[in-house]
């Protein structure tokens, strides 16, 4: 182990850290040591560069400038990052994003666990007692995608505390989840603590009161670190009495402390019918409820509120409200008329901001008020002014320009508010708006909500998961497991409750309502079954490649597995696409529509007209009268031949005059052309040979015989030719296609994350990405054999030996291929595209499927031969068609064998553990 | 009306800035058109080109080195001496797609009039040329044997002669065929995965729901995709039917450049249609990339653009033609080769635009029920 674990009795040591994004810096020389065995809250506003120091630390990002030492070593150092990885645990923001929505609870923990070596029986000890002390276990079969924001992040903690963490780092571990689980979540995290108090817990948090209950403090702000030290010692430095307020005056030196979340005057009341009614509304997704039978009516003007835990029904509410999701039962109405989706007239007077983000990243701050302007039909002289008053109201005019994808969450969320009340509606409807905002600019959002409420009349639907907001609502409605609980002002609430807080009230209202059995099981039982320090010390190692690979491969394969519908295309689709290609990718030319032009109309053109139009090559179309006539069928593609046979044909013949036939050809598709001219010779020649038969000379000198004799595919049926080919190339095809999102999406999902901070490698982990794929390949490849064998009547005439080796190899190499282009292009768009443009062209054009590779150019026969489709087909074609033996393929199998190390290489270079 | 129209201009101007703003897709879109266009034109023909030709000489008379001295490129390679013996092995190897045997005393047997037998031993795994490939053989020999005893004063003419005349494309070059092929295929695959990604895209996102919940219809959206995206892929088409087909390679092309823009307004209006059809019923990108990728190779293979439709089973051939791009490929070989007048080919157009909106009939009544199906899971 590097670095001396005695002196360096500090667990994180930062000195001098600068990070930049582009042209913003995120960190401004940051320096800070903290104790082992601390523990640290990371307070500051949304954007200062908390969650770039947290990803510094745990190796997640790369270093740019400045030393970050954690646990005794150097994190530029890729050896140290490896071994010291088994012993920090990282949990990303974002709920439950570093989870895999498909797996199991159960699953996901053995996924994370199964990254670090432990026995698989220790594995399962640890996993049960981790499951127990979160409260988790009545569920390890449950899908992490259905899980409630709150669940997915304790499954997020166990998954972090598998393989029993020295330092253990939360970024915001508690943004969007509600009072009641937030509660849970703490207390957890204190049990943990209490039975290992060696272990070092740094949380970064945009809640002050959670702030409270860490014993040191870092303050940050427009990256830099404005105090750090004991919580006491920065609390009392700034003279304030709490971490909110000393927050505050941190970060506005010299400013009294004004009362944060002054509550709103009070409301005038509006006349007329209320502005949202909502009457047993009720939403069911299959056989589950996700809301039951909820009413409710919201009075013009008025901010009400909806408290309620993660997955209660609030999001389904507010959609059901907008139009955006029909009632299964019940009525609802908004502004005196029934909710109804193509209402448009009622959807001008709405305002509607959802949970998260989804505005145009594409577009500036400016462009998507612009958009918004037009789209809800401001007269184009009031549009500028109205553009430029709100950005001022919404303090969003010195970053006009700015593109909202670099912007902070919370200023992301003042856009979004900004849009939804540019056009001045009526009602607002606000999913979750101030979820990750920090105080201050949760402070200046609620008074633009006040201001909307009580000068403007607007009426106000909030969701929220914070108590001091609810407070500033006029009324609030519990919501739980779909079905409101109660619904009061404020202070109503409490007193019915008989509580102090409203977050009491919450509380006490759920174990009253039904959610009480897990709320409560979940907060007595949290200390008791503990998860303890593992048994064997030992067990704390690296891993090992092929342990990586097995970890990845693995779930890989489940994640497949749960996907039914990409698994039966992955299998089914090829058959059926080569079913439809073999017989349909013909040159076989049958019924070739052509004319004839006869201008003899004797017998002997009478009798090769009859010969031609009994020839299954053609198919006789209605005879060309004139002229004019030809050119005319030709262009409407009515016929592709017109045989013009000349007057005084039969005389000519029959005298040995020699007479021309004119074929006219359409020559817009030049095989075509050829190949009927081919055969309209051949049915010519043979007319005249049965005609020399049954006449006497001169016509009967047949001189000599030119006998085609056709190899390997003696009837000359496209379908044998095809077959072998169409194999080929579908084998790449889908299998590509079916890698090339792996790498792409999960950096898109943001899953990628767990490889950067556990120890495996990142070749272990491309190699487990495609693993599986060889297998499914591995069958699909089986699958059309036995469809060409027995479906299209194929018989392997060589080495079935060779088509096997053969075709796994290929279906490595395909696999890796879609690896290779999955660690180049940024998004999962651009990696259907880029795989489709650099597959289908070489597979199709390339690589001998239709025309032989000695007959291409000679930079298209490059290209065949550095693709490996090219060495498949020689393979495919000489086993099926050609009856040779394994011994024949020694190239192609080399070939097929180089290509998936270069591409596995390459993929390994392109790809980086770590993010910038 | 009039709203119903601005909201598809304004949101269009914004999908044109997205497309922009996306300098990946650019380059994607720049070599699809141009340098994937030229690769396949000039690289892959299916035309009897440089073939190679095995030559066993049984007979070692003058006739059989006239015959061999008329193979000749560029349809054929210079041929390559063999023995008899070798013959298995050389074509198991794929080193020849042709081999000719003349037996021996193939000349004598002839002047004799004892009718020999030439053979040519022909790959039939390579069906492009094998069947080409084969009449040319014939009419060479033919030629030859013709002048042959012509020098020995024997006057033997065919019974019958041919005049041909390839309309359209005298020397029936491919290389044009494969370009405008091309430009069809690429058509097919940009417009389905650019319209169809970025509605699934733009559903994961949420911002689909945003604009629902504005005063936008579903059809504003989806038309405003179509005609912005469609502008983009017009335009990457005309650019590379001038300056990649008609510049670069060289092309004739006799038809009328704007019939020909007219159909592919049609057929890129069809194809977007579908490719928003095909997002509304797929759940997420790796299933509609499953989904996307087999249908643009459909219709890459079977449009009767790589081989001729008439080929194909008649249930195929019924099937396809529920598939806009097979009357595409109709119609883009008549404007363009056969300078087939709109009066023709507007059968065609009215297919395309037919089949067209019931694509865009099924996707938008999916509109809705694909949010709720992605906001359900």
């Amino acid at each position: 182990m590097s670095g001396n674990t005695d002196i360096a009795d500090d667990a994180i040591r930062v000195a001098g850290v600068r990070h930049h994004y582009g042209a913003v810096a995120a960190l401004q020389d940051v320096s800070l040591s903290l104790p082992r065995g601390s523990d640290t809250a990371i307070i500051g506003p949304d954007g200062v560069g908390k969650s770039t120091l947290l990803g510094l630390i745990a190796g997640a990002r790369i270093i740019q400038q400045g030393q970050v030492e954690t646990l005794g070593g150097d994190m530029a150092n890729a050896v140290h990052r490896t071994q010291v990885a088994s012993r920090i645990a990282f949990m990303p923001q974002g709920l439950g994003k570093n989870l895999y929505p498909t797996l199991s609870v159960a699953e996901n923990i053995d996924f994370f666990a199964s990254l670090y070596a432990t026995s698989a029986a220790e594995r399962r000890e640890r996993r049960d007692l981790l499951l127990k002390a979160t409260g988790l276990d009545p569920f390890p079969d449950r899908p992490a995608g259905k899980l409630s924001g709150g669940m997915r992040q304790k499954l997020s903690l166990c998954c972090a505390l598998v393989h029993d963490p020295e330092l253990l780092i939360l970024d915001e571990p508690t943004t969007g989840i509600d009072p009641l689980s937030r509660r849970q979540f703490w207390q957890l995290i204190d049990s943990i603590r209490a039975a290992r108090p060696t272990m070092t817990l740094v949380v970064a948090t945009a809640y002050m009161e959670e702030a409270e209950r860490f014993s040191r403090l870092v303050a940050m702000d427009a990256g830099r670190i404005l105090a750090s030290g004991s919580r006491d010692k920065v609390v009392a430095g700034s003279g304030a009495s709490g971490v909110e307020g000393a927050f505050i005056r941190l970060l506005h030196p010299g400013v009294a402390t004004s009362s944060v979340f002054s509550s709103l005057p009070a409301r005038t009341a509006f006349d007329g019918p209320p502005a949202i009614v909502a009457e047993g509304l009720t939403r069911r997704f299959g056989d589950f409820t996700a809301v039951d039978n909820v009413s409710f009516r919201i009075e013009r003007g008025e901010i009400f509120g909806f408290l309620g835990s993660n997955g209660c029904g609030k999001t389904t509410t507010m959609k059901m409200l907008t139009g955006l999701l029909p009632a299964s039962l019940g009525r609802a109405e908004l502004l005196g008329r029934p909710v109804d989706a193509t209402d448009i007239e009622t959807r001008r007077r709405v305002g509607y901001m959802s949970q998260s983000f989804s505005l145009y990243s594409e577009l500036t701050v400016r462009g998507n008020l612009e958009l918004h302007a037009k789209l809800y039909h401001l007269a184009s002289d009031a549009r500028d002014s109205r553009i430029t008053e709100t950005l001022k109201r919404f303090d969003l005019d010195t970053i006009k320009d700015a593109y909202p994808a670099g912007l902070p969450l919370g200023v992301r969320q003042r856009l979004q508010l900004a849009a939804a009340c540019l056009h001045r509606p009526e009602v607002l409807i606000l999913d979750e708006p101030t979820s990750g905002v920090d105080p201050e600019a949760r402070d200046r959002f609620w008074s633009h909500l006040g201001e909307l409420s009580r000068r403007d009349g607007v009426t106000i639907f909030i969701s929220t998961h914070f108590m001091n907001e609810a407070e500033r609502c006029d009324r609030v409605s519990f919501m739980h497991a779909g079905k409101v609980l109660a619904v009061g002002t404020p202070d109503e609430l409490r007193k019915a409750n008989g509580t102090k807080t409203l977050e009491g009230a919450f509380i006490a209202c759920l174990e009253q309502g039904g959610g009480a059995p897990t709320a409560k099981d979940a907060l007595d039982g949290t200390p008791a079954g503990l998860p303890t320090p593992p048994a064997h010390p030992g067990a704390r190692s690296t891993g090992t490649w092929l342990s990586w690979v097995g970890a990845f491969a693995g779930r890989e394969a489940r994640e497949v597995l749960r996907d039914p519908i990409r698994l039966s295309f992955a299998l089914l689709a090829p058959l059926l696409l080569m079913m439809t290609f073999a017989r349909g990718i013909s040159f076989d030319i049958e019924s070739l529509p052509f004319s004839i032009y006869d201008r003899d109309r004797s017998a002997e053109s009478q009798s090769l007209t009859v010969d031609l139009a009994g020839s299954r090559y053609f198919s006789e179309r209605a005879q060309v009268l004139a002229d004019v006539d030809v050119d005319r069928r030709l262009q409407s593609g009515d016929a592709a031949l017109v045989i013009e046979i000349p007057p005084g044909f039969g005389r000519d013949l029959l005298r040995g005059h020699q007479p021309t036939i004119s074929l006219w050809l359409d020559g817009a598709n030049p095989s075509r052309a050829n190949t009927a001219r081919g055969y309209a010779e051949g049915v010519v020649q043979s007319f005249i040979d049965s005609l020399g038969r049954r006449e006497t000379a001169p016509l009967a000198q047949a001189r000599f015989n030119l006998e085609p004799r056709f190899f390997y595919n003696q009837d000359f049926r496209s379908v044998y030719a095809m077959t072998p080919g169409v194999i080929m190339f579908l084998l790449m095809m889908i299998l590509a296609m079916m890698t090339a999102l792996g790498v792409v999406r999960e950096r898109e999902m943001g899953s990628i994350i767990n490889l950067a901070v556990s120890p495996a490698s990142t070749g272990a982990f491309l190699v487990g990405k495609f693993l599986p794929y060889v297998a499914i390949g591995t069958v699909t490849l089986m699958l059309m054999i036995a469809l060409a064998v027995f479906g299209l009547d194929l018989s392997i005439k060589g080495s079935f030996a060779a088509l096997l080796f053969g075709g796994v190899l290929y279906v490595v190499t395909a696999a890796t291929f879609g690896i290779l282009v999955s660690s180049f292009v940024r998004s999962q768009v651009a990696a259907i595209f880029a795989c489709a443009l650099l597959t289908l062209m070489p597979a199709l054009n390339f690589s001998g499927f239709l025309q032989p590779i000695s007959n291409l150019s000679p930079a298209a026969q490059l290209i065949g031969l550095g693709f490996p489709s090219s060495w498949f087909q020689q393979i495919s074609m000489g086993v099926f068609a050609k009856g040779l033996p394994f011994e024949s393929f020694l190239d192609a199998f080399w070939a097929l064998a180089i290509f998936p190390v270069i591409y596995l290489v390459v993929a390994r270079l392109l790809l980086n553990k770590q993010e910038p | 009306m009039g709203r119903w129209a601005a909201n598809i201009v304004h949101l269009g101007l914004k999908e044109l800035a997205s497309v922009w703003r996306d300098r990946g897709m650019m380059v994607f879109i720049i070599w699809a058109f141009t340098g994937a266009i030229y690769l396949v034109a000039s690289g892959a023909s299916t035309e009897m080109r440089n073939a190679s030709v095995g030559f066993v000489d049984g007979d070692q008379s003058q006739l059989s080195n006239r015959i061999r001295d008329a193979v000749r490129p560029p349809d054929f390679a210079p041929p390559v001496s063999l023995d008899r013996a070798e013959i298995d092995h050389a074509m198991d190897s794929a080193r020849f797609t042709f081999i000719i045997d003349v037996p021996p005393r193939f000349e004598q047997d002839l002047l004799a009039g004892r009718s020999p037998t030439l053979q040519v031993i022909v790959d039939a795994t390579a069906m492009t040329q094998a069947g080409i490939g084969t009449g040319y053989f014939s009419q060479i020999v033919n030629g030859e044997i013709e002048r042959f005893l012509e020098l020995r004063g024997r006057q033997i003419s065919a019974p019958i002669a041919f005049t041909i005349r390839a309309f359209f494309n005298p020397n029936l070059e491919d290389k044009r065929h494969m370009a405008v092929m091309e430009i069809v295929n690429n058509v097919c695959m940009l417009s389905i995965i650019l319209v169809g990604a970025a509605v699934v895209r733009e559903r994961e996102h949420g911002t689909i729901e945003h604009l629902l919940v504005m005063p936008v219809r579903a059809s504003e959206i989806v038309f405003a995709k179509i005609w912005a995206n469609g502008l983009v892929v017009l335009v990457a088409v005309l650019l590379s039917l001038i300056f990649v087909a008609k510049g670069a390679l060289g092309i004739t092309i006799n038809g009328s450049i704007a019939v020909y823009m007219m159909g592919a307004v049609v057929f890129i209006f069809a194809v977007m249609a579908l490719g928003i059809m095909l997002a509304t019923i797929t759940p997420s990108m790796p299933q509609f990339a499953l989904l996307a990728f087999p249908t643009v190779i459909v219709m890459e293979v079977l449009s009767g653009g790589m081989t001729p439709i008439e080929s194909m089973p008649g249930y195929l051939q019924m099937i396809m033609s529920a598939v806009p791009s097979t009357h595409y490929v109709k119609f883009s070989l008549g404007v363009l080769f056969r300078d087939a007048p709109l009066s023709i080919v507007w059968h065609e157009i009215a297919w395309m635009a037919a089949l067209g909106a019931i694509y865009l009939v099924i996707a938008l009544g999916r509109f809705r029920a694909m949010l709720e199906n992605a906001s359900g899971a």
